[in-house]
């Protein structure tokens, strides 16, 4: 893989939106003073899910999700897809639930111990919150990266081979194997390869997160969520991790998690646009950057709110 | 300039309280290797480890062996450990990990309640039922093993509070890690966590120890306090600490003098201790 400085990265597409080209609210909403006021003040309202998310073959899928924290819900009537081999992007103001949608999916909030959910997900047609599901067996199959790099105080090769190793593998040549191909797909093979019994902790920031990305798809996860990995890295990094996302894509189904529009609009295939706890449209990337059916979206995706 | 004057007072002031705490320990110090170097000059330091025993006040014939007191130290200090360390650990480990909120605040404040309690209670309790029931198992029931099981009981709290802390510092990403990659609780205890607080849990252990070592009231009340090595759990022992405290107010010239020594060697043990509390806590800072 060669470096590209990330202002170099030639895929995002141009932010400038033709004016005028969204479409309207329905004038109840709008006479009731904007969709964002409307969610504000609880009232319901039917996600803009563009036409073009049905005709995929979906990996992971939302459907009427709800979530409470204690008393407070944090998420309402989620429905979603995360189409197979594609990337979706989760983006929104802080505190708009993407974060926690994302972690429903592997049942991270399981600990959490006031968390309580309603509704379901699937993985592969399979139910995630079906009673009787083993949960170890779940998140073996779903591979979760952070926003802060976490690797574990060992090595970079026990590191990497971690998931094998927890289901007994002892095989040196099938670690080596799997070691060298997912710190390839990771992107690090040429930077680790010396050094893989050198500590993990060692590296810098960067090279941390795709270590961790490394581990992930170690264990060949059915779909991959990021959760914001790029938050805590610098420029030139989150740009390794961007050209990262697009190589993994087709290999990988991912669903990413995003405070950034740029990198949104530039790694993602389909994009959800969540807004206190609602989906508030969700549709191919291109549609939702340059041509979104709510105002709202829009001057999201354009910086003039949020 | 107002604000540089009160600066200063205070700089001044605080610098006065450190010089006091640290030249008070110094000074013990001092104190301690003067008077020790009376005794081990006037007794000759190969005495305290070869003479045949510890008749201290018996003029020319007197005898200043200390092995059985260092003895006495060392195993109930180490009996005392491999009960707690393990037992203090582990319940560190529930109460972080297992145990539901309210639970582990509620058995949390026990255990501090615990390490609060004053020695003599310890020594009291151990006095009135746990030697009568080692005097069960065997006679005397004053001993080493009433001893370790008083210490420990004794130290299980302070092994147990610092486990706890240690153990709430593993960064909460190798645990969300451990968890997204399909990890038991356990498995992620026993992989992720213990290797991450090892050198915390390796602190709170040795805090423990230099508890059990220091420790005199407790022991003294029921160990029974027969200078002699000792050859089984059952029998009755006194450590260097309890020697101290039943001896010195009546001990002269080179009696007195050899129990400062043994005061020094307390001393040393903890030094050595110390060290090793520190290098863990640099290793624990780095990690």
């Amino acid at each position: 893989m060669t470096i590209t400085p990330h202002g170099s990265l030639k895929k995002a597409p141009p932010l400038t939106i033709p004016p005028r080209q969204a479409a309207r609210l329905p004038e109840s909403d709008a006479a009731a003073g904007g969709l964002f006021e409307a969610i504000q003040r609880g009232e319901a309202f039917e996600t803009v899910v563009h036409e073009a998310t049905r005709g995929e073959k979906p990996v992971l899928e939302v459907s009427n999700f709800n979530l409470w924290y204690g008393e407070a819900q944090a998420l309402h009537d989620i429905s979603l897809v995360c189409p197979d081999g594609k990337v979706t992007a989760l983006i929104g103001p802080s505190g708009c639930g993407k974060s926690t949608l994302l972690r429903c999916v592997n049942r991270m909030n399981d600990l959490i111990d006031s968390v309580r959910v309603s509704g379901d997900m699937t993985l592969n047609g399979e139910s995630i919150y079906t009673a009787g599901v083993d949960v170890i067996e779940l998140r073996k199959r779903i591979g979760m990266v952070f926003q802060k790099p976490n690797p574990f105080p060992m090595s970079i090769y026990e590191n990497v081979v971690y998931s094998l190793r927890i289901d007994g593998e002892r095989d040196r040549s099938v670690l080596d194997e799997v070691c060298e191909q997912s710190l390839r797909g990771a992107g690090l093979w040429d930077e680790a390869k010396d050094r893989l019994q050198s500590s993990a902790l060692a590296m810098s920031g960067g090279q941390q997160q795709r270590l961790c990305i490394a581990r992930a798809i170690a264990a060949e996860p059915d779909v991959l969520l990021l959760d914001e990995p790029c938050s805590a890295l610098d420029p030139i990094a989150t740009g390794r991790i961007e050209e990262l996302i697009d190589e993994l894509k087709g290999t990988y189904s991912i669903l990413i998690v995003t405070h950034n529009m740029q990198q949104a609009s530039r790694a993602s295939d389909y994009t959800a646009f969540m807004y206190l706890g609602r989906l508030v449209e969700f549709g191919p990337t291109d549609e939702i950057f340059l041509q979104p059916r709510l105002k709202e979206t829009e001057d999201y995706v354009t910086g003039r709110f949020g | 300039m107002k604000v540089k004057s009160t600066d200063r007072i205070l700089v001044w002031s605080l610098r006065a309280a450190s010089a006091t705490a640290g030249s008070l320990v110094l000074l013990i110090l001092c104190f301690l290797v003067l008077e020790s170097v009376e005794g081990i000059t006037r007794v000759g330091a190969g005495r305290f480890l070869n003479d045949p025993g510890w008749h201290p006040s018996q003029g020319a014939e007197s005898e200043f062996s200390l092995v059985p007191m260092i003895a006495a130290t060392i195993a109930s200090t180490i009996g005392a450990i491999l009960l707690a360390g393990p037992v203090g650990v582990l319940a560190a480990v529930f109460c972080r990990f297992y145990a539901p909120p309210k639970l582990a605040r509620a058995f949390r404040s026990i255990v501090e309640l615990l390490a609060g309690i004053p020695s003599v209670v310890y020594g009291f309790w151990g006095l009135v039922t746990l030697v009568p029931l080692v005097r069960e198992l065997a006679p005397p029931g004053a001993s080493l093993l009433a001893g370790i099981l008083v210490l420990a009981m004794m130290i299980v709290p302070t092994v147990a509070l610092l486990a706890f802390a240690a153990l709430k510092n593993v960064p909460p990403g190798h645990l969300e890690g451990a968890t997204a990659l399909g990890l038991s609780r356990w498995t992620t205890i026993v992989k992720v966590v213990f290797p991450s607080a090892a050198s915390g849990l390796g602190v709170a252990i040795v805090l423990g120890t230099m508890r059990a070592i220091g420790e005199t009231m407790a022991v003294l009340m029921v160990c029974g306090n027969i200078t002699k090595v000792p050859s089984s759990l059952f029998d009755p022992v006194r450590t260097l600490t309890a020697n101290i405290a039943l001896e010195l107010g009546y001990a002269t010239q080179e009696h007195r003098a050899v129990l400062f020594v043994s005061g020094l060697a307390l001393m040393i043990m903890i030094v050595l201790l110390v060290f090793v509390q520190e290098r863990l806590q640099r290793r624990a800072r780095l990690a």
